[in-house]
């Protein structure tokens, strides 16, 4: 059963401490925080779709490259060897570690591949000002994707890894490990770009009545 | 930065409102429903999450039960001419130590080491001091979970290592790097404390007066 909603969209409840308030007006780029816990209630992003769409574009294009092409090669008295972010979690795969290879997979390759995914057709879902339902679907799950895509902290292992074999082989960098480089900065940058607070206010509602049809709410709207 | 309009403090659960985790949406639920739903996006509505603390020990005592092979036994193990050669996380921290290498050990070091470590104790502080009720600093103990929340990530920094570490040295039969069963259990220890974080509730932290608590724990 659905619950009835408050009038004045502008009333929310920290997500952290539950205390009720009101987010004031705030000029893109502003931010609000909560007064008793200091968690951030809500920061309006300028144009965030189009800047979204842009970063999540590039991401999807740097993502492609970074796992078609190898990622470390090296070499040791005349014989190389390399391998890609894949090719990784195969062969712990091969190595008895089935748990663990799965769970690299889902942190290097599924979860980015998700996040970029979702992110693209949430953003685009949302262009001509009123989503549908299935967008909301995708936010919500959204989250997730972002705490388990791991990209930035692969790097670190990568460089570590690097520099361990250094010591006894030639460590030749891939094309990928740059693609990766970049990738982390463009993923980061797209998050910081997404309002999700702007998004759920162009959403159809799960329960659509003719007075919410009429009112569609616009995030940081006057009530 | 500004900071939102204060009705006096109170919370969306002592005006008997549902906050939407999903989508932040605030709602009012009809007088003797059974379940709730958000309107906007669906969500199943809770006040707090759901036996939020009995889960948080269960992910927790399991990470830390993990936590002790995933230090004992061997995550890697290298094999050359000369023979075999098993190292454990810490070992791999020692072997890292170089006069150019060490700014990467002890990296290695904090997030393998002292991060699930930290995490587990501190973790374990904000259930034992909520589940009693406690009011005292209430600000920094907020401020510790955000950064468990935020840190605990790099934790896997270590998987990777030692992912690629043996992905790539398979130079058989000069010199050749195998995961070893440490690796398990220290990839267990990382899945299992950031589902911990997860199942925190933080609210629960400011729901203060141990009766409440009792009630929506």
């Amino acid at each position: 059963m659905y619950n009835e909603p408050l009038a004045d969209l502008s009333l929310v409840a920290c997500a952290h401490c539950d205390m009720l308030q009101r987010l004031p007006q705030l000029a893109p780029g502003e931010s609000a925080r909560c007064p008793r816990c200091d968690k951030e209630l809500w920061r309006h992003r300028a144009d965030t779709l189009n800047r979204t769409l842009a970063l999540a574009l590039a991401a999807a294009v740097l993502y492609t490259i970074a796992n078609a092409v190898p990622m470390l090669g090296l070499t040791i008295v005349g014989r190389t060897a390399s391998t890609t972010v894949i090719g990784g979690a195969v062969d712990l795969w091969n190595d008895g570690q089935q748990p663990v290879a799965l769970l690299v997979l889902l942190t290097a390759v599924v979860a980015p591949a998700l996040q970029i995914g979702f992110m693209l057709a949430i953003v685009l879902g949302t262009w001509r000002g009123r989503a549908g339902r299935w967008v909301g679907t995708l936010l919500r799950h959204y989250p997730a994707t972002r705490t388990w895509s791991m990209i930035e902290v692969m790097m670190l292992g990568v460089l570590v890894a690097v520099n361990k074999i250094a010591d006894y082989a030639t460590v030749v960098p891939g094309v990928a490990l740059y693609v990766l480089g970049a990738l982390v900065f463009v993923l980061a940058a797209m998050q910081s770009s997404f309002d999700p607070r702007e998004v759920w206010g162009k959403i159809r509602w799960a329960e659509e009545t003719p007075h919410r049809r009429a009112a569609a709410p616009v995030a940081g709207a006057r009530a | 930065m500004s900071t939102a309009a204060v009705m006096s403090e109170i919370t969306a659960l002592q005006q008997g409102l549902h906050s939407c985790e999903t989508c932040g949406l605030l709602s009012r639920g009809a007088g003797g429903a059974d379940e709730a739903r958000c309107p906007r996006c669906d969500e199943e509505l809770e006040f707090r999450k759901k036996t939020s603390i009995q889960r948080t020990w269960a992910f927790l005592i399991a990470a830390a039960i993990c936590y002790i092979p995933a230090n004992l036994l061997p995550v890697l193990t290298t094999t050359t001419a000369a023979g075999s050669d098993s190292d454990t996380i810490m070992q791999g921290v020692v072997l890292l130590w170089s006069p150019t290498g060490w700014p990467l050990s002890l990296i290695v070091l904090f997030a393998s080491i002292m991060i699930p470590s930290a995490k587990i104790l501190a973790l374990a502080y904000l259930l034992v001091t909520t589940r009693r009720g406690s009011v005292e600093n209430r600000r920094q103990r907020i401020r510790m979970y955000r950064m468990v929340e935020f840190i605990g990530r790099w934790s896997m920094v270590d998987v990777f290592v030692d992912t690629f570490t043996a992905a790539l040295v398979q130079l058989q039969p000069l010199m050749w790097v195998k995961p070893a069963a440490g690796l398990f259990f220290f990839a267990a220890v990382v899945v299992l404390t950031m589902l911990a974080v997860e199942s925190f509730d933080p609210r629960l932290i400011w729901d203060a007066s141990g009766a409440q608590v009792a009630q929506h724990a």
